[in-house]
């Protein structure tokens, strides 16, 4: 079983079908060679216009907004490149969580392993968060993770369902690579069956002699 | 036993431990890397005192941040401070756990998805995994490759493994005959443009049909390539003589009874006749025009003879009518007029999508006898250090040279525009990439997906134009 895990706070909403990961963390923030340094880069171009001065107009620059923990997308928000600095740049920037309606693939994996919470909800009910949040004053959202619901301002709940798995992930944290290494057995005895059913299968690549 | 499709056998057939009743240990045969996606990982295996499980089956390469300029081959220098320091870095990571890196000046240097395939690395049946989105190409040879993230690249060094969610099947059928001036390019973004860029979001996407059995390998390769941008999670093609040719034309360490065992297993490869698919679609290849992007999601794509849509005049729910007045407001172009005749600044061949010798030989059809406009800077980014070297034998790089494109160095380039080639804020660009999300090329560039042969039109045309309309002038 789970245990309690909540995540109340501001949400913002920004409410954008295809929100990809390289308006959410353009390319000249990925010439690091560690995680830091996205806070500056998330949704940069959304938030500031090409002569550096903030948009003011933009969500999370409102003053209401500030401080926001939730983000709330659209449509398959996260979707394109795989770049894993657009997760790292949101939590970051804050967030603990974002709700839309559907999430891109590689994406949503890589939320799940940075323990970034999604919470899918249907279009509609997304919609009517985003309308709740921009026509009230209250900007308040919580997320109940154990009993998987999302309480609005007003009261409003919605249901949703989080995969055991990725519950177990947020809650618990999962050491994957220590798990996995657990089966150490396992991978050398499928190795074996596998390069012996498929010996093309195998790759050997040796490294260069002389790396310049 | 029950009858199977051709992504579960390649799941089934990697499956080292099932998990749970969605998720397995998948096995990967081959995992790629570039110098962007990989330094994190590498940290965190640092971090963790572990080691890379099996170095041999790494393959590693700079392809994303490198420059592109026209220096002699093994004279090229990153410049960017950052972008230097992360090759650096990258070189470092593979030499200290022994993986084979293609660096900057390495002679078969080019863009992941194009030297893989192109060194035999790639054979059907096999699970490639890299950490980028367009890892998808190698469904065309008959593998199950896809994209993962810097965690999951650590995970993979480490274990060789990833803790996979295993996805629902599609089939696209794709029958008819292709028409003169179009391409696989065509097809993917009508096919994209049709089921929405989450269209096969969760799904494994399996190609038949008789267009695609008539695809060279290289046009399959554009094809699934592109696949991720209707959300897929895979792409493929059941291994036929086309692709058993291009591989075993490629693959350069199996002895001859090996590769001819190989070729027999790999002609069976394929999804049983009875097999369940949870969704199909169909689309007729010869109704298949030149497509061109109007915004800035790869499914707002239309017949170059077609009108941009008007948000004014849509029915749909507030957030797709939002969603598109988005992006007529970015891409600057009124909805509801005709795209071709739009005039362009700039235009892009490259990219893992259309970089291969055929693309560079499709643009050359084109523009041979005939210069860039003007008002146009051209650029082609071969794919590869091979490509280029074959593209100089076959006169086709003189021959662009000669019209007036700058003819430059393999890598990413202005795709995502990671290194130095970037458009300026408010230029227009005819590009043979994948992606024409805001800002992709450039701060508030203007980016139309299209084929190479497209591009080059537009290229000697100053502006869009209808590559049919070429064809039938002779």
């Amino acid at each position: 079983m789970a245990k309690p895990f909540m995540i109340a706070g501001i949400a913002a909403p920004l409410p954008v079908n295809n929100l990809d990961t390289d308006q959410i963390m353009p390319k000249q923030f990925l010439l690091g060679i560690d995680k830091s340094g996205l806070a500056r880069g998330l949704l940069h171009d959304l938030r500031l216009d090409a002569n550096g001065h903030v948009r003011e107009q933009f969500v999370l620059n409102r003053l209401e907004y500030q401080g926001a923990k939730i983000l709330i997308g659209g449509a398959n928000f996260g979707c394109g490149s795989s770049r894993e600095h657009a997760v790292w740049g949101l939590q970051q920037g804050g967030f603990e969580a974002v709700i839309a309606p559907s999430y891109g693939e590689i994406f949503y994996f890589n939320s799940s392993n940075n323990r970034l919470l999604l919470v899918t909800l249907p279009p509609e009910e997304v919609e009517a968060l985003v309308a709740e949040l921009e026509s009230g004053s209250d900007k308040q959202v919580s997320i109940d993770v154990e009993n998987e619901v999302v309480l609005t301002p007003s009261g409003q709940r919605y249901r949703f369902s989080l995969p055991a798995r990725q519950k177990q992930m947020l809650v618990e944290g999962l050491d994957m690579i220590g798990l996995t290494l657990r089966q150490g057995d396992a991978i050398d005895a499928f190795e074996t069956r596998h390069w012996a059913a498929q010996p093309w299968s195998r790759i050997d690549l040796p490294a260069q002699q002389n790396h310049n | 036993m029950s009858s199977q499709t051709l992504y579960r056998k390649l799941v089934d057939s990697h499956t080292v431990s099932i998990i749970d009743a969605e998720h397995v240990l998948l096995y990967a045969d081959l995992h790629i890397m570039n110098e962007y996606t990989s330094p994190q990982a590498f940290a965190g295996l640092r971090e963790k005192g572990l080691r890379v499980r099996r170095p041999h089956q790494q393959m590693g390469i700079v392809d994303h941040v490198i420059p592109t300029r026209p220096v002699p081959v093994r004279a090229r220098t990153i410049k960017v401070v950052d972008a230097a320091k992360q090759a650096t870095n990258f070189t470092r990571n593979c030499a200290e756990h022994g993986i084979h890196l293609f660096d900057v000046n390495d002679a078969m240097q080019g863009i992941e998805h194009v030297v893989a395939p192109e060194i035999g690395l790639i054979r059907p049946g096999m699970v490639v995994l890299c950490g980028d989105s367009h890892t998808t190409t190698y469904g065309a040879l008959g593998a199950l490759g896809f994209g993962i993230g810097t965690s999951e690249v650590e995970h993979v060094l480490a274990t060789q493994t990833l803790v996979y969610r295993v996805a629902k099947d599609m089939r696209i059928v794709v029958d008819g005959a292709l028409q003169p001036g179009t391409t696989s390019k065509d097809v993917v973004l009508h096919i994209i443009a049709q089921i929405g860029a989450q269209g096969a979001r969760g799904y494994a996407v399996e190609y038949v049909g008789e267009a695609i059995a008539a695809l060279s390998a290289e046009a399959r390769m554009t094809l699934c390539n592109m696949t991720v941008e209707a959300g897929a999670r895979a792409a493929l093609i059941a291994p036929d003589r086309t692709t058993l040719d291009y591989v075993c034309s490629k693959v350069r360490d199996l002895d001859a009874q090996t590769l001819d065992a190989a070729r027999t297993a790999w002609s069976q490869l394929r999804s049983d006749a009875d097999a369940h698919f949870d969704v199909e679609h169909r689309f007729d290849a010869s109704r298949v025009a030149p497509y061109v992007t109007w915004g800035t999601s790869p499914d707002q794509a239309i017949p170059v003879d077609g009108r941009i849509p008007d948000a004014n005049a849509t029915d749909g729910s507030g957030l797709d009518v939002a969603t598109m007045r988005k992006a007529l407001d970015y891409i600057g172009l009124p909805g509801g007029s005709p795209i071709e005749g739009t005039s362009i600044d700039r235009v892009f061949i490259g990219s893992c999508t259309n970089a291969r010798i055929e693309d560079l030989r499709a643009v050359a059809a084109v523009v041979r006898g005939r210069k860039v406009a003007s008002t146009v800077r051209a650029m082609v980014v071969p794919g590869s250090g091979m490509v280029r070297d074959q593209a100089e034998r076959e006169g086709i790089a003189q021959l662009l040279i000669d019209a007036g494109f700058e003819w430059r160095q393999p890598g990413c380039s202005m795709c995502l525009a990671m290194n130095d080639d970037v458009l300026a804020p408010g230029e227009r660009c005819a590009s043979t990439t994948n992606r024409n999300f805001e800002g992709r090329q450039g701060r508030d560039s203007k980016t139309h997906l299209m084929s190479p042969a497209m591009a080059a039109a537009a290229a000697i045309a100053g502006c869009i134009v209808d590559i049919r309309k070429e064809l039938t002038h002779g």
